[in-house]
């Protein structure tokens, strides 16, 4: 104790900047990963309810799902607890048989009764991403009749309609179809609640690490899982919420984390020159796009739409503002998709905007607001478009405004133009021809609201193409069907694509083996080891 | 405190005193915090934000999102959601937070305290320094070191807190090592202990964890520093400018024609009565750094109470932003009490 009036003498000093205090130096234990995340999305560990990006890849390292793909070759599907699978012969059922000796980390083993369950509760519960399995015709009423368990080791998926396989089991590949342990989460059900209030904040899992901590807004801790087949190199991963992105990057530059999540483009580019430390990319399946809303008489022509799509300068954005961070792309459904089109018709090119503009009969252009979230990047790029706009004459107003504040206007179609990304909700090309190619009801008291609804647009006969695209088993045919339909949103939709997402992660030369896969609950760290 | 400041006087009127003075207390806390509860409540209602939005996302469909609103009592009219919560408030419910899935109170339970301990340090270091900075300008006034002070308290004025924290966890733990970074405690150390008080400084010395003791303290230096910083800033300024009122005052020309020596003059007479102010300026600082800094919180990855609530502002987290600033008013009431009653026990005109 007779150190305690020294430190406050150093707290002064260090305030005036002259003592020399030695901190305990802690580097991250070689058994652990530890990185710095903005994880403030979390609002519950629950695989029923996860929709947000962090809690997505959490749920991905610790629990596992029926069916899995290969994060580098999404068209390779497997099963991950399910053994094998058939269709029979009307498309109407498929019969899954599940793998033998598996065990959650409770002990518990795993079996038909708990995948059955699994999806029947999260159908049951019906949080945001139940429509997932829902689109197949299961309802809370139905699916204890559709989802059937036939034996042990054995159930069956009864469909409303003979959909491609592939939309099947892609669908399955989702957070939401991840298998829980019915045994642990029956035994702390409340009133019939499924477990739901208990897993909110618990694990009941098979995955390659367990859940053991979550504070909100402050650390996750996983802990290796024990019952897993292929145990894991680190034996803890620890995620720190770090809003900050400069002090992230200083924690890694320090070394007192691993792997830093939020790097913005010119901390990556500064970082990059550091010896010991690497940056890892991969493209994600989210896209930039702008959202013209046809309710604006002057956005509602063709011409404009076109001349618009003209003036974005998709090449200067994804090497200035966005570099690392996206990369150009024009059409809806991002690369690493079924039928993902990589073509890029469009470039700046104020001359032929101009013309368009003229032939709508706006050639001194016309002035239009932007909703725009106020984060750096993407008021970064809002000015880059304000920019280019000018050039034909386009007058661009920005609105600035907090995240869910522009979104809560966007959904109630009250904007102009919207810039926002949009992220595919799995793993499916249905996931986003579904929002942008198809709206069934384009009146205000629509119940149902994708992005073209949003936009007030009614594609017509691409609605149709979309929900037969889903019952299409040819694969190569399907992809055809999605390949029509983006050119056609390209061509004509109130939509301009710029930029396909890219995430980065920077990381401690020493760690070795994280995986950045197309979603996020496919980013993994189940094979991560420390050189 | 009662019996600290129970000088002089008959022992009836310092009773009905106190009896008056803590009905007013009370009444004062109730309607400040039904003020408060009121403003934030229906500023909270007409914001442009969707709260279903928070809960369900961008992606639930129609059904999902009606069932949520309907939870939530949205479709009630206004008036009567007020009610509602005005119930269970009453009641000690608060509600649950929608990011954080805990009760309100859980939450703030939780990073209050980290802000009381980063902002009480803060406060400290402000007071230790900044009074004695300022009757050093006030005694040198127009000398080089009353220049130097005032230099010092300006750039704190002036210098945006988020910048110079980056500066110094750039310098003073990145480049010399001195401090650790960002974070209230090493990962090795957090489940060391039992969170108690959720203090951590409190927490690991009670548990004899000292180890995890002395990584909290090279955690909350700079940060703290950094605030006392800013906080000596202030006090310095209006220590010299009280200061300066008082050594112009006729009583002191007296008390050195008297013959007192300078520092009895300075410390005993001027300071006691400069001290009266100061108290509402300290205490007004340190409401301050309560109600939570948000720039240095982010800096330094410090859990506490302003990040949770900007957090929760932005989120559309009603029932967490209506907690948070509960807490804030009471303590402001609170710490309006307390230099009320100090200006009681240093200002012999007030008893």
């Amino acid at each position: 104790m007779k150190r305690l009036p020294k430190i406050f003498l150093s707290a002064a000093m260090v305030a005036t900047m002259a003592t020399s205090f030695t901190a305990v130096k802690a580097a991250t234990p070689p058994d652990t990963l530890v990185q710095a995340w903005q994880i403030d999305d979390i609002i519950t560990l629950d695989p029923a309810e996860v929709f947000e990006f962090t809690a997505s890849e959490i749920m991905g390292n610790t629990y596992e799902r029926l069916i899995n793909y290969d994060p580098k070759d999404v068209s390779k599907i497997y099963g991950e607890v399910a053994e094998s699978w058939s269709v029979s012969p009307d498309g109407k059922t498929l019969t899954f048989k599940v793998k033998p000796n598996k065990k959650f980390a409770s002990g518990n083993p795993l079996t038909a009764e708990d995948v059955v369950f699994s999806l029947q509760r999260a159908v049951i519960l019906d949080k945001s991403p139940a429509f997932i399995l829902g689109q197949f015709g299961l309802t809370k009423d139905n699916v204890k009749d559709k989802i059937k368990q036939t034996g042990p080791m054995e159930f069956t998926l009864e469909l409303d309609k003979a959909y491609a396989p592939t939309f099947v089991l892609y669908a399955l590949t989702s957070t939401v179809a991840s298998v829980v342990d019915k045994k642990l989460v029956m035994q702390n059900e409340k009133d019939g609640d499924l477990g739901y209030n208990w897993l909110k904040t618990h694990y009941a899992g098979s995955g390659p690490f367990t859940i053991r901590d979550w504070k909100a807004n402050e650390v996750v801790v996983l802990e290796r899982n024990p019952n897993y087949e292929k145990k894991t190199p680190m034996a803890r991963v620890i995620t720190r919420h770090i809003k900050e992105t400069a002090t992230q990057r200083i924690l890694l530059e320090k070394g007192d984390v691993d792997i830093a999540r939020n790097l913005n483009p010119e901390e990556l580019a500064a970082v990059a020159k550091n010896p010991d430390i690497e940056v890892e990319s991969g493209a994600k399946g989210g896209v930039w796009y702008l959202g013209l809303n046809q309710k604006n008489p002057n956005l509602a022509k063709p011409e404009v739409r076109k001349a618009l799509k003209y003036l974005v300068d998709y090449a200067a954005i994804a090497d200035t503002i966005m570099k690392n961070k996206g990369e150009v792309h024009q059409a809806f459904l991002p690369k690493g998709f079924l039928g993902a089109m990589s073509e890029t018709p469009y470039k700046l090119d104020v001359a032929k905007a101009k013309e368009l503009l003229a032939q709508a009969g706006l050639k001194d252009g016309f002035t239009v607001t932007m909703d725009t979230r106020s984060s750096a990047e993407v008021t970064g790029m809002a000015e880059a478009i304000q920019k280019t706009f000018g050039q034909a004459g386009v007058k661009l107003e920005i609105i600035p405004g907090d995240g869910k504040q522009t979104l809560t206007k966007y959904r109630a179609r009250q904007h102009d133009i919207y810039i926002g990304r949009w992220g595919a909700d799995y793993q499916d090309p249905n996931t986003n021809a579904d929002t942008f190619a198809a709206n069934e009801d384009n009146s205000d008291e629509a119940k149902a609201k994708p992005l073209a609804w949003r936009n007030a647009w009614d594609p017509g006969p691409l609605t149709a193409k979309t929900r037969a695209a889903v019952l299409e088993r040819d694969p190569a045919k399907r992809a055809q069907m999605y390949k029509e339909l983006q050119q056609s949103v390209l061509d004509d939709g109130p939509f301009v694509v710029f930029l396909q997402e890219v995430e980065n992660v920077a990381m401690r030369k020493k760690v070795d083996g994280f995986i950045l896969g197309p979603s996020f609950d496919t980013n993994s760290y189940a094979q991560v080891k420390k050189n | 405190m009662t019996s600290s400041i129970a000088i002089g006087s008959g022992g009836h009127d310092v009773l009905r005193f106190y009896l008056t003075k803590t009905v007013q207390f009370i009444a004062v806390l109730a309607t400040t915090l039904f003020g408060l509860v009121a403003v934030t409540f229906f500023i909270g209602r007409i914001v442009p934000i969707d709260p279903v939005l928070a809960i369900v996302g961008d992606r639930a469909s129609p059904q999902v999102y009606e069932r949520v609103r309907e939870e939530l009592g949205l479709d009630l009219p206004l008036i009567q959601q007020f009610w509602i919560y005005l119930k269970k408030a009453v009641t000690g419910d608060f509600g649950n937070s929608v990011l954080t899935t805990n009760p309100v109170m859980t939450d703030i339970a939780n990073v209050f305290p980290a802000t009381l301990e980063l902002a009480t340090l803060g406060t400290l270091i402000g007071v230790l320094f900044g009074i004695p900075l300022g009757i050093l300008a006030a005694v040198k006034r127009g000398t080089l070191i009353d220049q130097i002070v005032r230099l010092l308290g300006l750039v704190g004025y002036s210098v945006p807190i988020f910048w110079l924290g980056l500066m110094g966890l750039l310098l003073f733990y990145a480049k010399l090592d001195w401090v650790a970074g960002p974070g209230r405690l090493d990962v090795t150390y957090s489940y060391l202990y039992e969170p108690v008080t959720n203090v951590v400084l409190i927490d690991t010395a009670m548990q004899g964890q000292w180890d995890a003791f002395w990584d909290a303290v090279s955690h909350i230096i700079l940060p703290a520093s950094l605030l006392g910083y800013f906080s000596l800033a202030y006090i310095s300024r209006m220590t010299r400018s009280f200061m300066l009122n008082e050594l112009a005052q006729e009583y002191v020309i007296a008390a050195r024609v008297k013959g007192l020596s300078e520092l009895r003059v300075i410390w005993r007479h001027a300071l006691r009565n400069a001290a009266v102010p100061l108290v509402t300026v300290i205490a007004l600082s340190y409401a301050n750094l309560l109600e939570g800094s948000v720039l240095t919180e982010t800096v330094f990855a410090w859990p506490g109470l302003g990040q949770y609530i900007t957090n929760s502002l932005q989120n559309a987290d009603m029932n967490a932003v209506l907690g948070g600033t509960l807490v804030i008013g009471a303590t402001f009431v609170v710490l309006n009490l307390v230099s009320d009653l100090l200006y009681r026990l240093l200002d012999p005109r007030t008893r």
